[in-house]
């Protein structure tokens, strides 16, 4: 996989992204990262839950948002991290970049539904309907089509390099999805609301509902990085098992 | 089974290809404990041969019966067949692959039977290996191994000897030579000596040399 | 006989859990055609709720479809089907294990997903029980008679298209029938002419049970010798 040539700064950044030193640093992290994680989110689930007030005008329902904002979130997170690390496979032939974008569809994948499903349940009561085919709503789901359509792919290819490659050419096309996602709600002006966040005129969203949600979304965007890592190793173990298995194949030619 | 007097007869077989004629009027017979060894050129219908009495390919003239054999079952129920393709699959492992053969081809659930055809075959060592790693002859000796799993009278076997080694090679002979000396019956082709005891041989494709 | 029958089902199901291809894809694809729908006619919701019964078992039909060239393909290209001839199990039982096997890998998982993509077209909660019914009464048909397009087409080069072509005939039954069973409970009206478009199917499927099998194996034969 790796080009063997002349190349010694790519060389020694390869040296950084050696799996086995991946393997070792990864060990370490991933103990305090999920317990960073379950704090965070557990921290912010007690107070979307339980400390934060209902919306005047949404009630209850309104905390279903909690879950709603940072999967949405992260669901476009994911899908940048992949498109940066096929972008980064096409051009410097990481070696561990093939297995990051492979790693993330996943769970980027889940994430997205995650928002689609907690976007409908939120829907039903405020909008009176699960399912709305405006602008925000659609390009998400177009986004979820995209992850699948990753997925499957590597799944199809049954040759790992070429797999890597075709789907990495995939991810990088179906980026352009990303900004349209972004700003869909600015440009068609339809029943999604627009952000409330990230506002250049600072955030519209009450404080007592901004704290959760800073939380949760700091919570699940360490899940989203523990996750990577721990799908990272096992892809790792996975191509090990595999020449294992054709090392073992290999031996038992003879007798 | 009355093997006693078990006898694979053909009389006057032809065959048809695409509209050619492969081969006519062809007829022969094996006993119990005999070999017979197809030989010819390259298109003179050995592996259609085969088909044939596997009931694989129709028979375009003539009969072919297995005497003495279970009248209740076709031939194809009583005959072994080992052609080009290995009917393996990447996903499955390899003693998977022979229990689910030896499952489906009449042999029951018999852990034994399954160990002791990998046994033969050398590929014990593999048994939890998916198929997709196996290297060509690692392959053949997995599909050659479901004739030792499930016992039948009749082994039909397409050049079983491609892609082997001849360490593999001479480990099929011996088997081969086992199987007719408890009274199996072997139709092969093949282009090498196979060296059986008991061998006879039909050259194909003198007849209709135009 | 039995022993034989389970473990070719048993087979299938593992290689379809294993490599997770067609049963995945299929659902997949249906999402995608329901989704395309509102895109190409408009978000309207008074039309698409109409549509919805009907749209839903176009695009189940069509998934269903996709999947048919893998049904005795595979088996085909590597021999196995040779060697699946030659066991005591008759061919009309091999079809039927293969497309029992088919319909618990595809349209079992088709079935599932079917209410979510209805919340997607706007179709009333009220008639997706009806409607879950008419397509369990309905699939099994679809792998059952797509048996006999993909046993005629096993060896055709591209002959996952033709398969298509040739047993989108069979399919308008089930089609007529389980798009009015859904429709009837969508419109609200309880009664007869729900039930009996559901008998019918139910008639349909009972029938390619037999038709399906039996054809397959005549295709099979015809192709193998």
């Amino acid at each position: 996989m790796t080009r063997m040539t002349s190349l010694s700064a790519t060389q020694r950044f390869h040296a950084y992204a050696n799996p086995t030193r991946f393997m070792a640093l990864s060990g370490v992290l991933l103990a305090p990262l999920w317990a960073v994680t379950l704090l965070l989110i557990g921290a912010g689930l007690w107070f979307a839950l339980v400390a934060s007030p209902p919306d005047y005008q949404q009630g209850d329902t309104v905390r279903i948002m909690y879950v709603h904002v940072p999967s949405a979130w992260l669901a476009m997170f994911g899908y940048s991290i992949m498109a940066v690390a096929s972008a980064v496979a096409l051009i410097f032939r990481h070696p561990l970049a093939d297995l990051c974008a492979k790693s993330a569809a996943p769970i980027g994948a889940s994430f997205t539904f995650l928002a689609l499903v907690t976007g409908s349940l939120w829907g039903q009561p405020m909008w009176g309907t699960w399912w709305e085919w405006d602008a925000r709503l659609t390009s998400v789901l177009i986004l979820f089509f995209l992850y699948l359509g990753y997925i499957a792919l590597w799944a199809t290819i049954e040759e790992p390099t070429r797999a890597a490659r075709a789907a990495a050419v995939l991810a990088l096309v179906g980026a352009v999805n990303i900004p349209i996602i972004r700003y869909s709600v600015v440009w068609w002006n339809t029943l999604h609301q627009p952000a409330s966040v990230f506002r250049m005129d600072g955030p519209t969203i009450a404080p007592s509902m901004l704290l959760p949600l800073m939380l949760m979304a700091l919570g699940f965007t360490l899940f989203f990085v523990t996750l990577l890592l721990v799908r990272m190793r096992a892809e790792i173990l996975r191509r090990r098992v595999r020449a294992l298995r054709l090392a073992q194949a290999a031996s038992g030619a003879e007798g | 089974m009355t093997t006693s007097e078990l006898r694979l007869a053909a009389h006057d077989l032809a065959c048809l290809r695409g509209g050619r004629l492969v081969f006519e009027g062809l007829s022969f017979a094996v006993a119990r404990g005999e070999a017979l060894v197809l030989t010819g050129a390259n298109g003179s219908g050995k592996s259609s041969l085969l088909r044939q009495i596997a009931g694989l390919l129709e028979i375009a003239h003539g009969t072919i019966a297995l005497e003495g054999g279970d009248s209740e079952r076709t031939i194809g129920e009583q005959v072994h067949y080992v052609g080009h393709l290995d009917a393996l699959k990447p996903s499955m492992n390899v003693a998977e692959t022979l229990r689910f053969w030896t499952e489906y081809l009449g042999g029951g659930r018999n852990e034994a039977a399954v160990a002791h055809a990998l046994d033969a075959f050398a590929l014990a060592s593999l048994a939890d290996l998916p198929v997709g790693y196996l290297s060509a002859g690692q392959r053949r000796r997995l599909s050659l191994a479901r004739v030792l799993a499930v016992p039948r009278p009749l082994w039909l076997l397409d050049e079983p000897t491609v892609a082997l080694d001849a360490a593999n090679t001479a480990r099929l002979l011996d088997l081969m030579n086992v199987h007719l000396v408890s009274g199996g019956l072997i139709v092969a082709a093949t282009h090498l000596d196979l060296g059986l005891v008991p061998a006879r041989m039909l050259r194909l494709g003198e007849e209709v040399a135009a | 006989m039995r022993r034989a029958f389970l473990a070719l089902l048993l087979r299938d199901l593992r290689l379809a859990a294993r490599l997770g291809g067609g049963g995945g894809m299929a659902v997949f694809f249906f999402l995608v055609v329901v989704a395309i729908v509102p895109l190409g006619i408009g978000p309207d919701k008074a039309l698409l709720s109409l549509i919805a019964p009907g749209m839903l078992w176009v695009a189940l039909l069509l998934a269903a479809l996709l999947t048919l060239d893998r049904l005795f393909q595979a088996d085909f290209e590597d021999g196995s089907l040779d060697l699946l001839s030659m066991g005591a199990l008759p061919l009309e039982l091999v079809a039927v294990a293969k497309a029992l096997g088919h319909w618990l890998t595809t349209g079992l998982p088709l079935v599932v997903v079917a209410p979510v993509l209805g919340l997607l077209l706007n179709l009333p909660v009220a008639s997706f029980p009806a409607l879950l019914l008419a397509m369990l009464a309905g699939t099994p048909a679809l792998s059952f008679l797509g048996a006999i397009g993909a046993a005629l087409t096993v060896g055709v080069r591209r002959g996952g298209l033709l398969a298509s072509l040739l047993v989108l005939p069979f399919y308008i039954p089930v089609l007529i029938f389980g798009v009015g069973a859904a429709e009837a409970a969508s419109a609200g009206f309880e009664g007869d002419a729900g039930v009996q478009s559901l008998l019918f199917l139910g008639a349909v499927t009972l029938g390619s049970f037999v038709l399906g099998p039996v054809g397959a194996a005549a295709a099979l034969r015809a192709n193998l010798r």
